[in-house]
């Protein structure tokens, strides 16, 4: 991945083995090192670079995070605040897999619903929280039980 | 059944929210609901062995004592766990209580002031279970009450120009109509509220998403000569957080005589009921008045689809 942003390698020294984190929306980097929670404080080696500029997105931020490899988990939390991120896997400074993230049609368990009266918020009833996706961009779930909506920024906020 | 819908859709089925129905299910519903309006009062019990749970968690008259009447009337047993009770039983959780009902009973007609209650209970219970209202969501055997009036007395749902008219928020009645709306293709369809009782974005997305348009921002007087159905809704104080806001509007949604003049011989009113202001009794002997006829062809529709969901 290096090879197209020929500035950017100046800025950062390549990895060797991990995960880059290509083409989150500019500014959003730090909501997507939390949600991965926070690796650098288990001694991981970690870059951010913020307001690169990018053919696709304008302006884009990226994080390289060495030694980590995302759990399904992560990857689906990172749909949610990045919805267009790219993964980029590295061993031995050779990126050796892509994948692209998308918003998951359906989030279980992870979204909490806005509406104060949905079941989904009530104490000790054994519910699960569902949200379908009803737009990639801007990015906005429903909850299955009431309807409400929630926007981009109540998702992102959330997710972190 | 007349409108190509298969008799097996209907077994054992969940009546959640009306958007779960197609326009020939619910024709095929009416044409039930029309044999039972026409056969007075001997039924044959079709459904002498089963037992109907009501579950309220909200105080409600007029839904839960339909729903027993119909079960009754068609020979089922009804067991009732009313709003009093279900406060009593504090430490249980809903999902406990349903469970229960599931064991004791055929079939569970729920109402919770949640929305999504009864989109729970459904996925708990293996019986089926039959919304009576869900917060300020869906109130799915009402809006088939109240398109089947709109059938029965107009001849049909299509071409006709509606207006909804009061609290459109969250009267759940006046929501759940307008998704029954989608089904059909109304002329227009108003919604003449105050700005704070408008429909939710997201529901009026969705109602556009399904292809209704709903028109905003517009007074009674101004279109009341050009409408065929008047839906009543009552504006609930505790709605306003300000009580002279409500003072001020209230009289603006009140289906006044002098209004209802200017309107087609022909319009009629629906009103969910119970009614408080806004429909008043100085109407009920002018041709307009349809809101007993809807309210006692509950107890038949619900007779119906019953025995679409029970019967053998
Ligand atoms: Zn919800």
């Amino acid at each position: 991945m290096d090879s197209h942003t020929g500035s950017e390698t100046m800025i950062v020294q390549r990895i060797a083995n991990g995960t880059v984190i290509d083409h989150i929306p500019s500014g959003k980097a730090l909501a997507v090192l939390k949600l991965l929670g926070d690796p650098h404080v288990k001694g991981f080696r970690v870059a951010l670079v913020m307001n690169v500029s990018s053919k696709k997105m304008g302006k884009k931020d990226i994080v390289k995070v060495e030694g980590v490899e995302l759990s399904d988990e992560q990857v689906q939390r990172l749909a949610l605040v990045a919805p267009q991120a790219t993964l980029n896997f590295v061993r031995s400074y050779q990126v050796v897999a892509k994948r692209n993230v998308s918003p998951p049609s359906v989030v279980v368990g992870l979204l909490k619903c806005v509406n104060p009266t949905c079941i989904t918020v009530k104490q000790r009833e054994p519910v699960y929280s569902t949200f379908l996706l009803s737009s990639q961009a801007p990015l906005t779930y429903v909850c299955r039980y009431c309807g409400r909506e929630l926007g981009e920024y109540e998702i992102s906020s959330q997710v972190q | 059944m007349a409108h190509g819908a298969e008799e097996s859709g209907w077994k054992n089925r969940d009546v959640i929210d009306i958007l779960g129905f197609t326009k020939n299910e619910l024709l095929d519903l009416f044409e039930e609901t029309d044999k039972f309006v026409e056969q007075g009062s001997d039924f044959g019990e079709p459904l002498r062995h089963k037992i109907v749970a009501t579950a309220f968690f909200e105080p409600s008259t007029r839904t839960r004592l339909s729903f027993s009447s119909a079960a009754l009337r068609l020979g089922a047993k009804v067991i009732d766990l009313s709003a009093e009770v279900s406060s009593l039983m504090k430490g249980e959780s809903f999902a406990d209580t349903i469970r229960m009902l599931e064991a004791y009973s055929d079939l569970i007609v729920v109402r919770h002031p949640s929305e999504g209650a009864a989109l729970f209970a459904s996925e708990i219970s293996s019986k089926p279970v039959v919304n009576g209202g869900d917060g300020s969501q869906h109130h799915p055997t009402q809006a088939m009450l109240d398109v089947y009036t709109v059938n029965k007395l107009k001849g049909g749902v299509d071409g006709l120009t509606y207006a909804l008219v009061g609290d459109i928020k969250y009267a759940r009645t006046a929501t759940s109509f307008l998704y029954a709306l989608t089904k059909f293709n109304p002329r227009r369809v108003y919604a003449v509220c105050p700005e704070a009782l408008r429909p939710r974005a997201e529901v009026l997305k969705r109602l556009e998403g399904l292809g209704l348009r709903v028109e905003l921002g517009l007074e009674l007087e101004d279109i009341i000569g050009e409408l065929d159905v008047v839906y009543a809704t009552r504006i609930q104080k505790e709605r306003f957080p300000d009580q002279s806001e409500y003072e001020k509007v209230k009289g603006s949604y009140r289906l006044a005589r002098t209004v209802m003049e200017k309107a087609k011989r022909e319009c009629i009113i629906l009103h969910p009921l119970p009614r408080v202001e806004e429909l008043p009794y100085e109407l009920d002997s002018t041709p307009h008045a349809a809101y007993f006829k809807q309210a006692a062809w509950g107890v038949p529709l619900r007779m119906a689809l019953l025995k679409l969901i029970l019967g053998g």
